[in-house]
């Protein structure tokens, strides 16, 4: 394998036959090269459908009250349903095994004002526990706590293009806002991945909300989420449950469809796993379909090279080259080439990729990537098939005796 | 030098065989110019492939310089190739793709012998058939007999036992196979044993001895009174 004198008569060899060492060259280098795009590719679009789809938490599930629809208990049907702040008590103490955040959200819609500028934005009145439903990330400050709920302070965390659009490059924590007819403190500005809507939004306090709406109790919906160990059914349990005792307490009848709705994003959860795993299962294909198409194009070219090359083997034979040192020959002058042009392609197709990844955001392909141990390995597969490409057709080539490969024209 | 006895080589066409050498017995000694003779089809050409170990016998001894050439796998044919015989063919049989020098070099290469002295010895070669100035040309840039030329060269480059030539001259016009021949019969006059299989008389002529091939048996071995190339040319 080290022997100069080989390697000196390989490169040779290499140097003098261009067109042939390119063929087999740039077939493997393609290869790689079309493997790493696709599979960064692939990736990339996996990367953009969970941002799509998994921004909320996705073990949410959203109550909402409605109006009943059949007669019950002495109650006419179109009755009005309304959660109250009893209600969560209720849940929280009756469900804690299955609960992991618990959130009222009460939505309404406000002038806002800083100064000269205002606009209008919604504002969501909510327990600290939204924070972690509606996975909001926090840029500066804080968000709402347990003191804000408890003494009913006007608070207001504010999403950051209301920040923008009402402080411009003003520090915006401490300073008071005017919502509605009245005046809140910024405590903290959030960011959200779910879109520029949701970074128009201001949250407070729900208890600050009800002390403004005339000290009621009502609550608009319901948010929480399950703990995740309860998988797709746990959840389906949980949510049948908490239904069978909403209505209990509300006495709506038990087949009435519209006293109270029930969003679970278990479904939806359920679905996008299936849909990752289905792109998973693209992007692999894809892969694994470019990586074979790469070994039967370094197979021919092999087969091509080495029946091409079958009187010169014959001629070396001749001169006395032994079947070993033709084999030899081969191989290490294929997997030369291979592994040259492998780690070529790989290194293109990487630096493709990086510079490609900002630019196709639109197409719904985000940070396209591919991890290097994939990569590598790929390209390992690659050089070991051309090697066994090259050995069949070079032991056949050896074994051939040099009378029959002189003949060959 | 050479020693034959009693070889016997058939090949199988289907279901028939056809036998192609029935008995050859020759004696060769070193020195000998020996041009073997016959028209296609006598088995003159199977004779030289076996005699070159490019090919097996089906039976028979042949003893090459004291050595019995016999249970032969590739790997050791390889080597009593390389250390007892150069080749000679009609179709030259140059790497396309090597220069002069590097073809004339090959057979050291396979000897192991080190890169400076090889291709000092190749050019030393090179310059003995009249062709060190062309040492870096490929042999697409070369004349026939300078191909020849070349081929015998490397022939001579592994300082074999023996030069077997199949058809030197076939390829090339009259000119330039008396050119070639005396080149031959310089090398044979330095003391090479020298086969050179051919079918023109004239080429024979030019040969000590002569052995006539029909049908797969010898009908006729003699000595003759060579004729010098270099009168011709």
């Amino acid at each position: 394998m080290f022997n100069r004198d080989r390697w000196r008569e390989i490169f040779d060899t290499i140097r003098k036959n261009k067109l042939r060492t390119f063929l087999s060259g740039f077939t493997v280098a393609l290869g790689i090269f079309i493997f790493i795009i696709l599979f960064g590719l692939g990736n990339g679009l996996k990367n953009t459908f969970q941002e799509f789809f998994l921004d909320d938490a996705s073990n949410a599930i959203f109550l909402y009250p409605g109006r009943t629809s059949i007669p019950y208990k002495g109650f006419k049907a179109n009755r009005r349903i309304e959660f109250k702040n009893d209600d969560l008590e209720e849940i929280k103490e009756n469900f804690a095994y299955f609960l992991e955040y618990l959130t009222p959200r009460i939505t309404r819609s406000a002038l806002t004002s800083y100064k000269n500028e205002s606009n209008n934005y919604t504002t969501r009145a909510v327990a600290p526990g939204h924070q972690f439903v509606e996975k909001t990330i926090i840029m500066k400050g804080r968000y709402l706590d347990q003191l804000d709920i408890k003494e009913k302070k006007k608070s207001a965390v504010i999403g950051r293009l209301v920040a923008k659009d009402l402080f411009k490059t003003e520090d915006p924590i401490g300073k008071y806002i005017n919502v509605g007819a009245t005046v809140f403190k910024v405590v903290g500005v959030f960011q959200d991945d779910g879109g520029d809507n949701e970074e128009r939004n201001i949250y407070i306090p729900y208890t600050t909300r009800q002390l403004i709406e005339k000290s009621n109790d009502k609550v608009d919906q319901i948010v929480m989420t399950f703990r995740k160990e309860l998988g797709h059914a746990g959840a389906l349990a949980f949510e049948q449950s908490v239904k069978k005792y909403l209505k209990e307490k509300k006495a709506i009848a038990p087949e009435d469809p519209n006293g109270i709705y029930v969003q679970n994003l278990t479904d939806d959860l359920k679905r996008s796993q299936q849909f990752a795993v289905v792109l998973q299962l693209i992007v692999s294909f894809v892969g694994l379909g470019t990586l074979i198409a790469g070994i039967i194009g370094i197979s021919n070219i092999m087969v091509f090279v080495v029946k091409e090359r079958t009187k010169e083997l014959g001629i070396r034979k001749a001169l006395g080259a032994t079947p070993l040192s033709v084999i030899q020959m081969i191989l290490q002058e294929s997997v030369f080439i291979t592994a040259l042009s492998g780690f070529l392609g790989l290194f293109l197709g990487i630096v493709v990729l990086e510079n490609i990844g900002l630019t196709l955001e639109d197409y719904f392909i985000k940070n396209p990537f591919i991890d290097l141990g994939t990569a590598l390995s790929a390209t390992l597969v690659l050089i070991i098939f051309g090697a066994i490409a090259g050995y069949i057709p070079a032991k056949r080539a050896s074994s051939i005796k040099p009378i029959v490969a002189l003949r060959d024209e | 030098m050479i020693k034959i006895n009693e070889l016997h080589k058939s090949y199988k066409m289907g279901t028939s065989s056809l036998h192609v050498l029935k008995g050859i017995n020759i004696d060769i000694e070193e020195g000998e110019l020996v041009a073997i003779m016959g028209s296609s089809g006598s088995g003159k050409s199977t004779l030289l492939n076996i005699l070159g170990m490019l090919d097996v016998a089906d039976e028979g001894d042949y003893i090459l310089d004291g050595v019995p050439i016999k249970n032969l796998n590739e790997t050791k044919a390889a080597k009593y190739r390389n250390q007892f015989l150069g080749f000679i063919f009609q179709s030259f049989n140059l790497i396309n793709y090597k220069t002069a020098l590097e073809n004339v070099s090959l057979p050291l290469y396979y000897q192991g012998i080190a890169r400076k002295e090889r291709q000092e010895a190749a050019l030393d070669y090179l310059d003995r058939v009249g062709l060190k100035d062309w040492a870096t040309h490929l042999p697409s840039e070369l004349s026939g007999g300078q191909k020849q030329r070349v081929a015998i060269a490397r022939a001579m480059a592994s300082k074999p036992k023996v030069l077997l030539a199949d058809e030197p001259t076939g390829a090339l016009d009259t000119k330039t196979s008396y050119e070639v021949m005396d080149l031959i019969q310089k090398i044979n006059e330095e003391g090479k044993t020298i086969l050179v299989v051919t079918h023109e008389p004239d080429i024979a002529q030019m040969c000590k001895r002569i052995v006539q091939l029909k049908d797969g048996v010898i009908i006729e071995d003699k000595k003759i009174k060579q004729v010098l190339a270099s009168t011709h040319v």
